[in-house]
């Protein structure tokens, strides 16, 4: 079954990051990520630009309004995500753990919806 | 005695295995319910017919799985199933019930009930509702929430484990620890609620209690090399014991101090005496052990005036290690009261205080109050009462409270 881990951090801890720390963080994620590509977990993932960069889109009433930032201001914010195949939900949790962003951030496990045979897909 | 009341027994007695089989082979807890419900249908009509099974249990497991396999066959014939449903293989196989070994699949269940991706009082609801076999609305009434509320918070619970798929089984032995913790804190939970003067009604009280024992009774039957279990058993037998004294007939509270010790139930002492030695010896003691340990000493002493304070000080300490809550602090002051005098028991109590971690808890100023009063400082007595009964909840607690608050006045 799939899951979406959504990682969530707070960015504005990041402001205070040193470019060691960048380095270091983006070695553990590569680290990570050839990991779960190996044991064939890995479906899909990608780190996100931040919430600064973020518009959000809202039909009402066949009018399209744009807003600048996220859906709303939450205390962690959206960076990334990877799209898992486990066999459970333990095994997507244990996953989750593993991500670097657990240590000072929050991951959803949110399982995916299975559709009915014939569903469009890429 | 007519010969259904005797399958209702034997129902009650295999309910909670068969159901835990059922899970497992059906892959679904409501499938494993309708088709124990179609069995127990089953049950009752041809045994009194045709003879009792040899193997009651092998006999539910077949029967339960012949049902869901008819129904999911008709099921499919009935509409275009989108996804295929979990696999139900069509055999007289009724899962190994048959063997000696026979698995026990109630442990699966316990760990899946009390599964850290559940709500804690979802765990509660569906331990009780699938283990312990209670009704919805006896679950409800016990934790006085409405009947549907109790409904709703069952089938979410049931809704979670289906669509994120939490899996049924015994957790890898690197997750063990924490997850016997779990089930341990939902057992615990259960017997506090049927401890606790503040649910129900008496009888629904005190189903609880005892069905929070039969579950640590079963815990401990399923993991017989963990002492942890026998930690958590003995300390709710050794409260238990006490039952009978704690009340009187009209319903008042009575103290440690003052019960009649006569009335304690011996059997369950002697028993939770043993478990608590087990639990010491097994390992570092975790928080139940070393309640039971101090509840151990307090079954051990024939009155009052025999119990060793001095234990139950260090005791105390221990706990406090284990588990730093002002709640542990405030007894551990209360047995320093007894161990050393009310004096250096106050001190504690003062410290307590002034730390705020307890601002609301009434057992913090009618402790003071205690204390006050046995050094002659009636007054300051007197004062700690009437803020003990400004924060009591309880009815029983708030009439003790009072009587202790009129005693002074006299």
């Amino acid at each position: 079954m799939q899951y979406l881990l959504l990682i969530y951090g707070n960015e504005a801890d990041r402001v205070n990051a040193t470019k060691a720390d960048m380095e270091t963080m983006f070695a553990q994620y590569r680290d990570f990520t050839q990991s779960i590509l190996q044991s064939g977990h890995m479906k899909a993932g990608d780190a996100l630009q931040p919430t600064t960069t973020a518009t959000t889109v809202r039909v009402r009433d066949g009018k399209t309004l744009r807003t600048d930032g996220p859906f709303a201001e939450t205390k962690e914010q959206l960076a990334g995500y990877y799209l898992v195949e486990a066999k459970d939900l333990d095994e997507a949790t244990k996953l989750g753990a593993r991500i670097p962003g657990a240590r000072t951030g929050s991951i959803e496990v949110r399982p995916i919806m299975e559709m009915p045979k014939g569903y469009p897909r890429p | 005695m007519n010969a259904n009341a005797t399958i209702e027994d034997v129902f009650r007695e295999e309910r909670g295995r068969v159901l835990a089989t059922l899970i497992r082979l059906l892959g679904d807890f409501d499938l494993a319910e309708e088709a124990l419900g179609a069995a127990w249908e089953a049950a009752v009509r041809q045994w009194p017919r045709d003879g009792w099974p040899d193997n009651p249990r092998a006999w539910l497991i077949r029967a339960a799985r012949n049902k869901a396999v008819d129904d999911r066959r008709r099921r499919a014939r009935e509409e275009l199933q989108a996804e295929p449903a979990a696999t139900v293989p069509a055999s007289s196989d009724d899962g190994g019930a048959e063997s000696p070994q026979a698995p026990d699949d109630r442990l699966r269940l316990m760990f899946t009930c009390c599964h850290p991706a559940l709500a804690v009082e979802a765990q509660v609801a569906l331990t009780l509702r699938t283990l312990a076999g209670l009704g919805t609305e006896e679950i409800a009434r016990a934790f006085l929430v409405p009947a549907a509320t109790m409904a709703q918070r069952i089938v979410r619970a049931k809704q979670k484990i289906r669509g994120a798929r939490i899996p049924y089984r015994v957790p890898d032995d690197d997750e063990l620890p924490e997850r016997v913790d779990a089930v341990m804190a939902v057992i615990y939970l259960v017997f506090n609620e049927g401890y606790a003067a503040t649910s129900g009604d008496e009888l629904v009280r005190r189903e609880l209690g005892a069905e929070a024992i039969r579950l640590g009774r079963l815990l401990v039957e399923l993991m017989p090399g963990r002492p942890a279990p026998r930690g958590l058993l003995a300390l709710m037998l050794l409260h238990d014991a006490r039952r009978e004294a704690r009340v009187t007939p009209e319903g008042d509270l009575v103290v440690l101090e003052e019960q009649d010790r006569t009335r304690w139930n011996q059997a369950q002492i002697h028993e939770g005496l043993a478990l608590v030695d087990e639990a010491l010896r097994g390992g570092p003691a975790d928080t139940f052990a070393l309640q039971a340990a101090i509840a151990a000493l307090h079954a051990r002493a024939a009155r009052a005036a025999d119990t060793d304070w001095r234990q139950i000080v260090a005791l105390y300490a221990r706990l406090f290690a284990v588990q730093p809550s002002p709640v542990v602090l405030l007894n551990h002051a209360a047995a320093v009261a007894m161990a050393d005098g009310p004096s250096e028991g106050l001190r504690l109590l003062d410290q307590l205080e002034a730390s705020g971690t307890l601002p609301r808890y009434h057992w913090l100023p009618a402790a003071r109050a205690d204390l006050l009063r046995r050094l002659g400082r009636r007054a300051e007595a007197a004062r700690a009462y009437e803020q003990a009964l400004a924060l009591v909840g309880n009815e029983a607690e708030r009439r003790y409270l009072q009587r202790r608050l009129d005693e002074l006045a006299r």
